[in-house]
C-alpha cells in the first residue's frame, strides 16, 4: 500500500507492505539505524521514536500506522550535525555506556521533558522507566536529564560537566 | 600517582558517547546490504533426545529460501568450545540441551526465513535428561555426553591449605548453612548479531559482537574445517556482553553460511527469545558451607562443597566453578580450607561467563555465613569482617601471599566511618507501621586477569599516521564498559593529545594485535600498561625526530603538545601533519607488550594457578521491606571499593553503579527459571531485569591506595562491585525481620512465606 509520513522533516512517500514493522522499514528501507531493537515485543524500549511528539515503540507499529505520521528518529532529534541538549547531558554526565539504550532512551526523556519540563528525579524515573538498561543502572542516566531539563528550561543549549562525575 | 597529569584521574567524557548518543555507530546488526542473504537456525526446543532425522526438503522449496543446511553440510570437526570441544554448530548424533541449533537457514528476507525454519522438523528418540548438578554425579545418571570419562563431571577442583580435618575441632564456634543460587541471564540489549562474506582474497570477514576476536578464530576454524589465518574478525563496540559474548555465539554459523551463500554476504541476528534460549548463563550453584571461628570471632576453618550447573557444554563453566572456588572464603585469612567444588553436566542451558565469573556465587554465601557467624557469637558483622579481613602481606585461604595492593580493611574501614553506617540505628527506629527496616553489609574481593596457566598478555599498538594523527589500535574489545576511551586517555596523557583529537581502530584481527580478551577485569590493565610502553616509545621516536629537524637541538628540548611538537628554547614548533612527512613506514608504528604477574611455583594450589592481584569492595545496604506484600526495597546503597587509583572518576562510576544494579537484579529478581530443561522465563516480560524504578541511588566511593603495577596504579573494576548486592541484601533481610532465605532471589513471594514461617522473628515484632 502506499503510505505518506513526515520521516525526520522530510516528506515521504512509499509504497510498502502494510505489515512490515515501523522498525524495520527504519532501520532497513531508511538506513536510519539508530533506532535499536532489543526485544521486539514491546518490553525494553530500545526502538523508541517519536509519532506526532510522542514517544512510541516502533516494532510494535506497522507501517499502514505510519500514515498521515510525523515521525522523528534518534537521526532526526537534532540534523545538521548539531546535538539537542538531552544528548549534550548524556555525553558529558557518563549516561552512555554501551549505548544499545540509549538512542530509545533519548527519545522516552525528549517526551518525557515535553510533557514535565521540571521533573524531578523520581520522576525522571518513572518517566524512563519503559525503557530497559543493563549497563549503568540508571543514576547518570537520571542525573543527565536532570541537567538538560534545566539548561533547557533556561533556554541553554550547551552542557558542560564541571564537576568529577 | 602524577599530580601534574592533565588526564589520568579526570572525569573526560567517553569518546564513543558522541556517536552512540546520535546514533550513528554501527553495531554489528546495524549492517544491511542489497546482496544480503538472512541466516537462522531451527532450535531443538527439546533437552535430551537422540537425533535421527532432519526433513528439510519441502522447506527448500519455500520462495525466497536459498539453502538449508544439516550437520552434513559441516566439512570440519563440527565441534567447538574454549576448554572443551564439545558443542556442534549443528546438532549431529544427539540433542543435548533445548538451544541446540539443528538446521541452518539462508534466505532472501526474515519472513521466507522465519516461515522455514517453522517448517523443518526431525524425528528424534527422547532421552531421560539430567537437570540438577547433584543428581548428575550420582552413580547410575543418565550421561549427557557419553564420551566424557567423567561421567558428568565437567571440572572436579579440590583445594585445601592447613588442616581443616582437626581444624574444626579446635573452633569455640561452628555454623553451617546451605544457599543455592539462581541461573541469571545477561540480557544485553544488543542481542547476538553479526554478518559475514568472502573477501576477494577469499578470506572469511565476520563482523561480529564478540568478546574474543582472536581466540575466537582457533573455534571457528577447526570446527568448519577452514584455515584460521583466513578468518578475519571485525568487532565494533558491542551492545553489552558483560561475559554472554566471550566466546562462539553466531559465529561458526555465519561461517557455515558464507560457506553456501554463493558468494553472498550473510546475516544472523538473533531476536530476545532465541537469545535467551541460546545464550550462556550465569552457573546456578548450591553450595554447602561450615565455617569455624575462635571465641574472639578470629576465623579457623572453612569447607565447603560447591556444585555449579554447567548446563549441557562446558564453555567455560570449569574454570568459572575454579574462580569460584578459589573465592570462595572471600577476603579473609581463614587458616584451614578445605574447598570442594563440582562443574557438572546436565541438560539445562549453558553455564557461561557472566561478570563476577563466578565469584558472585561464592560470596553470597560466604558472606551470609559471616553473618550467620557473627550473630552466633553476638559480635558486630562490621567487627567480625574488620577483624578478618587479609591484608597485605597475609596469607590468602589458598595460602598465597597477597604481595599486592590489599585494601580490603581499608574498605571497611571508610564503610564503618559513612553517615549511613553511623546512622543506621536511627533510619532502622523510624520504621513505619507494616514496614521492617533492616541494614546490611558484604565484603568482597575479586581476582584480576587470567590464573598463571594461561599467561594474562596484551600487545599495544600505537601510530603516528601519515596525516600527522595518533592512532590508537585497541586489541581488546569494548563491549560497553569504556575501555577504548580509555585507552585513548591513556595515550592522551602520555603524548599530550586530546581524546578526541586521535582516532581509535577498534579490534580487528587483521589490524590490532592479540591482546586477549574482554574479560577478567583485566581489558585497562593489561593493555593500559601494555600501551603505556607502546606510547612512550613512540613519543620518544616523535621527539628524536622533531630535534633532528631543528639543528642543534636535542630530543630533550622538545615537548609534545596537541597536534605539534614544540623546541622549548626558540618556541619552535614543528605541526604532527609535518612531523609525519619524516616517518619512513616502519617507524610510524611502536608496538609494546605486557604480561600480568603471577605466582610462582604455587600451580599446584588450584587447577591453573592461583592469583595474585585482587580488588576489593565494601557494600552497605538499607532495606524496606512491606510486611504485607513481602515486597523488600534498596532505599540506601554504598559502595566503598578498592580497584587502585582511578583514571576516570566517570567511568569508575559506571562501573560500581552497573555492577551493582545488576547485583540488585540477581538479589531479587533475576531467576531464569528452567523446568526439565524448559525454559520458563522464556523474555523480557517474564524475566525481570531492574528498570529505572528498581535501582537505588548509588554512593561510591573510591579507596585509591593504588596498585603498583596497575597502569597509574589502577586494578580491574569492571567486577568487584557484582558480588556485594546479593549478600548485603540477604544479610539486610535478616536484619530487618529474622529471615534467612537459602534460595534468592529474594522475591516478594519468597519473603512472604518465610515471614509467614517464621515463628519468631527477631526485629520486627512491631511489623
Amino acid at each position: 500500500m502506499k503510505v505518506e509520513f513526515v520521516l525526520n522533516g522530510s516528506r515521504i512517500v512509499i509504497d510498502i507492505d502494510p505489515d512490515r514493522r515501523v522498525v524495520d522499514i527504519l532501520r532497513e528501507d531508511f538506513q536510519l539505524t539508530g533506532t535499536k531493537e532489543g526485544c521486539g515485543s514491546g518490553e525494553c524500549g530500545s526502538c523508541t521514536i517519536l509519532v506526532d511528539g510522542e514517544s512510541r515503540l516502533s516494532c510494535l507499529m506497522l507501517a499502514a500506522q505510519l500514515e498521515g505520521k510525523t515521525i522523528t528518529t534518534i537521526e532526526g532529534l537534532a540534523p545538521d550535525g548539531k546535538m539537542h541538549t538531552l544528548q549534550e547531558a548524556f555525553i558529558e554526565y557518563g549516561a552512555v555506556q554501551c549505548g544499545f539504550c540509549t538512542p530509545g532512551m533519548v527519545m522516552a526523556v525528549v517526551d518525557l521533558l515535553s510533557k514535565n519540563p521540571s521533573p524531578d528525579r523520581q520522576e525522571i524515573r518513572e518517566g524512563i522507566s519503559g525503557n530497559l538498561c543493563r549497563c549503568t543502572g540508571y543514576q547518570k542516566i537520571v542525573d543527565a536529564v536532570e541537567v538538560a531539563a534545566k539548561a533547557m528550561k533556561n533556554g541553554e543549549w550547551r552542557i558542560k560537566n564541571d564537576g568529577e562525575g | 600517582m602524577n599530580n601534574t597529569s592533565e588526564k589520568i584521574g579526570k572525569t573526560i567524557p567517553r569518546f564513543d558517547a558522541v556517536t552512540k548518543v546520535t546514533g550513528r555507530e554501527r553495531y554489528a546488526a546495524d549492517y544491511y546490504g542489497e546482496d544480503f542473504l538472512w541466516t537462522g537456525v531451527k532450535r531443538a526446543g527439546i533437552p535430551h533426545a537422540l537425533l535421527k532425522a532432519i526433513h528439510t526438503g519441502k522447506v527448500r522449496d519455500i520462495p525466497g529460501v536459498a539453502a538449508v543446511l544439516t550437520h552434513e553440510d559441516v566439512k570440519g570437526t563440527n565441534r567447538y568450545g574454549i576448554i572443551r570441544k564439545d558443542e556442534p554448530v549443528l546438532a549431529d548424533k544427539k540433542i543435548h540441551h533445548c538451544g541446540d541449533a539443528v538446521a541452518l537457514v539462508l534466505a532472501e528476507d526474515r519472513e521466507a526465513l522465519r516461515r522455514a525454519i517453522e517448517n523443518i522438523s526431525f524425528d528424534y528418540e527422547p532421552l531421560p535428561g539430567v537437570f540438577d548438578p547433584e543428581e548428575a554425579l550420582k552413580e547410575g545418571a543418565i550421561p549427557v555426553h557419553e564420551d566424557n570419562s567423567e561421567g558428568n563431571v565437567i571440572r572436579y577442583v579440590p583445594v585445601e591449605t592447613g588442616n581443616p580435618g582437626s581444624a574444626f575441632n579446635e573452633c569455640d564456634t561452628v555454623v553451617e548453612a546451605v544457599f543455592e543460587v539462581p541461573r541469571q541471564e545477561h540480557a544485553y540489549l544488543e542481542t547476538e548479531a553479526g554478518w559475514a562474506h568472502f573477501d576477494k582474497d577469499g578470506q572469511l570477514v565476520i563482523v561480529v559482537a564478540t568478546q574474543t576476536p582472536f581466540r575466537d578464530r582457533f573455534e571457528i576454524a577447526p570446527a568448519l574445517g577452514l584455515d584460521m589465518e583466513k578468518i578475519h574478525l571485525v568487532v565494533p563496540y558491542l551492545g553489552g556482553a558483560f561475559g554472554g559474548k566471550d566466546g562462539i555465539t553466531v559465529q561458526c554459523l555465519l561461517g557455515l553460511a558464507a560457506l553456501h551463500s554463493g558468494g553472498r554476504s550473510v546475516k544472523m541476528w538473533w531476536d530476545r527469545q532465541e537469545s535467551f534460549l541460546a545464550s550462556v548463563k550465569r552457573l546456578p550453584a548450591r553450595m554447602y558451607y561450615r565455617l569455624g571461628a575462635k571465641g574472639d570471632g578470629t576465623l579457623h576453618a572453612l569447607e565447603c562443597r560447591l556444585y555449579f550447573d554447567g548446563g549441557a557444554y562446558a564453555s567455560l563453566g570449569g574454570e568459572i566453578m575454579t574462580l569460584a572456588a578459589e573465592h570462595a572464603g572471600s577476603a579473609y585469612r581463614i587458616p584451614h580450607v578445605s574447598i570442594k567444588g563440582w562443574c557438572v553436566y546436565t541438560n539445562n542451558p549453558v553455564g557461561g561467563p557472566f561478570r563476577g565469573f563466578g565469584v558472585p556465587q561464592v560470596t553470597a554465601a560466604m558472606e551470609q555465613m559471616m553473618d550467620i557467624l557473627a550473630l552466633k557469637i553476638k559480635m558486630d558483622p562490621l567487627e567480625i569482617r574488620k577483624k578478618n579481613t587479609v591484608r597485605r602481606g597475609d596469607k590468602n585461604c589458598l595460602g598465597v601471599t597477597l604481595t599486592h595492593s590489599t585494601g580490603a580493611g581499608e574498605c571497611l574501614k571508610v564503610l564503618s566511618e559513612h553517615p549511613l553506617w553511623k546512622g543506621k540505628d536511627t533510619w532502622k527506629a523510624l520504621a513505619g507501621p507494616f514496614e521492617a527496616r533492616g541494614v546490611g553489609i558484604a565484603c568482597m574481593a575479586h581476582a584480576m586477569g587470567y590464573p598463571p596457566m594461561v599467561p594474562d598478555v596484551a600487545n599495544a599498538k600505537i601510530e603516528i599516521t601519515e596525516e600527522g594523527k595518533i592512532r590508537v589500535y585497541a586489541g581488546v574489545v569494548d563491549m560497553g564498559q569504556g575501555n577504548a576511551s580509555t585507552y585513548l586517555q591513556i595515550a592522551g596523557e602520555i603524548l599530550s593529545q586530546g581524546v578526541t583529537d586521535m582516532e581509535l581502530v577498534l579490534p580487528d584481527t587483521e589490524r590490532t594485535l592479540p591482546s586477549g580478551s574482554s574479560s577478567a577485569s583485566r581489558t585497562t590493565y593489561t593493555y593500559g600498561n601494555a600501551l603505556i610502553k607502546a606510547a612512550a616509545a613512540l613519543k620518544s621516536r616523535m621527539l628524536e625526530k622533531a630535534s633532528s629537524l631543528i639543528p642543534g637541538s636535542g630530543a630533550e628540548e622538545c615537548i609534545l603538545a596537541e597536534g605539534r611538537v614544540i623546541h622549548k628554547p626558540t618556541g619552535k614548533e614543528i605541526p604532527f601533519h609535518d612531523l609525519a612527512l619524516f616517518f619512513d613506514e616502519s617507524e610510524r608504528v611502536c608496538t609494546d607488550t605486557f604480561t600480568m604477574p603471577v605466582v610462582k611455583g604455587m600451580n599446584d594450589v588450584i587447577y591453573m594457578g592461583p592469583h595474585i592481584i585482587y580488588s576489593y569492595g565494601a557494600h552497605l545496604v538499607y532495606i524496606e521491606i512491606d510486611m504485607l506484600t513481602g515486597k523488600a526495597e534498596i532505599k540506601q546503597y554504598l559502595a566503598v571499593t578498592d580497584a587502585g587509583k582511578v583514571i576516570n572518576p566517570q567511568a569508575y562510576e559506571q562501573q560500581i553503579q552497573g555492577a551493582i544494579a545488576q547485583g540488585i537484579g540477581y538479589a531479587l529478581h533475576e531467576d531464569y527459571k528452567v523446568e526439565g530443561g524448559v525454559s520458563r522465563t522464556p523474555d523480557l516480560a517474564s524475566y525481570i531485569i531492574p528498570t529505572s524504578m528498581d535501582t537505588p541511588e548509588i554512593i561510591s566511593i573510591p579507596i585509591e591506595m593504588g596498585e603498583e603495577s596497575g597502569p597509574f596504579g589502577m586494578k580491574g573494576v569492571g567486577e568487584i562491585a557484582m558480588s556485594g548486592p546479593m549478600p548485603a541484601i540477604a544479610n539486610a533481610i535478616y536484619d530487618a525481620c529474622g529471615i534467612r532465605i537459602s534460595r534468592s532471589p529474594y522475591t516478594a513471594d519468597k519473603i512472604l512465606s518465610a515471614l509467614s514461617y517464621n515463628e519468631k522473628p527477631e526485629s520486627c515484632d512491631e511489623g
